[in-house]
C-alpha cells in the first residue's frame, strides 16, 4: 500500500460532463491563482482544463523563479503571467496570486496548483460553499470523504495525520487536510491572505489563521490526481524540518493577538 | 564537579534566550526559519547547565578534568559558529537575490519610460 500511486480520472470526467453551472457564479469576478515552478508540461493542460470548466474565469500563473518555459507557454495560453525573479517558495508565490487577487478587486479566487495534480473540474464542488455564503474559504480535502482515495508515502501520511489532529484540537472544528492547496476564496479570504500568508509550508498555518480571525471553514471531498510534472517540494529529510517548523509557528501564533482583516489593510 | 552556581546561572541566561526568541516569533520580529538554530542552541545550553552529572561526564569524555564548565563554553561556541555561518549564507543569497531585483528594476524602468514616451524623465 505505502508508495502506492494512484489515478481516479473517469470520476471527474463524469462529474465534468453532470455539472450545472452554479447559480450566480457569472455576476462575480473570478480568479484562478496558478503557482507553477518548473511545470511547462503541465500547466497548458491546467489552464485549458481551467477554461473548460468557467471560461470566464480569468487565470493568473506565478512563475516562481521556473529554469524553463513555464511563464512563456502559460501566456501564450493567454493567462495572466507574475513571473517572480527569484524562487520564493510556494508561500510566496501563492501569496503574489492573492495579492494580485486583491489588488484588482476580484470577489472570488481558486487556488490550482500547476502540477495537473488539482483537476479542476473538481472546482465546482470547492467553489460552492463560498458561493452559497456558507463559507470564507472552502478546502478540497484528500481526506474528508470516508472511501479514502488517497494514497502516498507511509510516512508523509503520518505527517498529514499529526498536523490535522493537532490543527483540529486547536481550531475546534474537525480539519483533515491541512496540506491541500486546492481552495476557493471570497473577498474576505482574498484580503486575508493578500495581507498575511505563511511561508515555506504554508496552508497548516494558514488554516490556524484562517479560525483565528474568525472566517469560516469548510472542507470538501475531492480527489487528486497524481502529479503531472515537476518534483514534490517536500523530501523526506525536509519533512521533518517543516514539521517541527509549522507546530512551532501554530504553537507561538496562538499567543498572538489578532485583528480581523479589513478591506483597507494591505 | 561544576560549581552550582555556574549551572544555575547558566540555566537561566539559556532559558531566558528560549523565551526570548520565542516572543520575537511572537511578534514577527523573527521567522521560525531563523529562530530554529536559536532554540536548539537554547535548549541544548538550558540542558547541559542542569544536567550537572552529564556535563561531568561529557568533560571526562574530553579529558577536561579540572573545569568541566569548559565544556559548556565550547557547546555554546560550538552553536554560536553555526548560527555565524547560517547567517552568512543567509546574508550571500539576500545579497544576490537585492542584486537581481534592482537590475529587473533597471530594466523595467527603462522599458516603462520606453513606453510611455520620452517626453517625461
Amino acid at each position: 500500500m505505502s508508495g502506492c500511486r494512484w489515478q481516479r480520472v473517469p470520476e471527474t470526467v463524469e462529474l465534468a460532463a453532470a455539472a450545472p453551472p452554479l447559480p450566480g457564479l457569472s455576476d462575480l469576478r473570478r480568479v484562478a491563482i496558478v503557482p507553477a515552478l518548473n511545470e511547462e508540461h503541465t500547466v497548458p493542460r491546467v489552464i485549458d482544463e481551467l477554461r473548460a470548466f468557467d471560461p470566464g474565469l480569468d487565470i493568473v500563473v506565478i512563475d516562481d523563479g521556473s529554469t524553463d518555459r513555464t511563464a512563456d507557454v502559460a501566456g501564450a495560453k493567454g493567462a495572466f503571467v507574475l513571473r517572480l525573479p527569484f524562487n520564493l517558495g510556494i508561500g510566496g508565490a501563492v501569496q503574489t496570486g492573492f495579492r494580485f487577487a486583491f489588488e484588482h478587486g476580484y470577489d472570488l479566487a481558486v487556488r490550482v496548483d500547476g502540477d495537473g495534480q488539482h483537476d479542476p473540474a473538481q472546482l465546482q464542488r470547492i467553489i460552492e460553499p463560498v458561493l452559497r455564503g456558507d463559507a470564507d474559504i472552502a478546502v478540497g480535502s484528500r481526506f474528508a470523504a470516508e472511501e479514502g482515495g488517497y494514497r502516498s508515502s507511509r510516512s508523509r501520511r503520518v505527517g498529514i495525520r499529526i498536523l490535522a489532529t493537532v490543527v483540529s484540537r486547536i481550531v475546534g472544528q474537525r480539519v483533515t487536510d491541512t496540506t491541500s492547496g486546492f481552495q476557493a476564496l471570497n473577498r474576505q479570504g482574498i484580503a486575508l491572505f493578500a495581507r498575511d500568508y505563511p511561508h515555506d509550508y504554508p496552508e497548516v498555518e494558514a488554516t490556524v489563521m484562517v479560525f483565528r480571525h474568525r472566517l469560516r471553514l469548510r472542507e470538501v471531498p475531492v480527489s487528486m490526481r497524481e502529479r503531472g510534472g515537476g518534483r514534490s517540494s517536500i523530501t523526506a529529510l525536509r519533512s521533518i524540518y517543516y514539521m517541527v517548523k509549522v507546530l512551532l509557528a501554530i504553537f507561538v501564533g496562538l499567543f498572538r493577538r489578532h485583528v480581523v482583516p479589513d478591506e483597507e489593510s494591505r | 564537579m561544576t560549581p552550582l552556581a555556574v549551572s544555575i546561572a547558566g540555566a537561566i541566561a539559556s532559558f531566558a534566550l528560549v523565551l526570548v526568541v520565542l516572543d520575537l516569533i511572537r511578534r514577527h520580529r523573527l521567522r521560525e526559519r531563523y529562530a530554529l538554530l536559536w532554540l536548539a542552541t537554547g535548549l541544548v545550553l538550558t540542558a547541559l547547565s542542569l544536567w550537572r552529572d552529564g556535563l561531568n561526564t561529557i568533560a571526562r569524555w574530553f579529558g577536561v578534568r579540572s573545569y568541566p564548565p569548559a565544556v559548556l563554553f565550547a557547546v555554546a561556541i560550538l552553536f554560536i559558529i553555526a548560527v555565524l555561518l547560517h547567517y552568512s549564507t543567509v546574508i550571500s543569497r539576500l545579497s544576490d537575490q537585492n542584486v537581481l531585483l534592482a537590475q529587473k528594476l533597471a530594466l523595467l524602468e527603462q522599458e516603462l519610460r520606453e513606453s510611455t514616451g520620452s517626453e517625461r524623465n
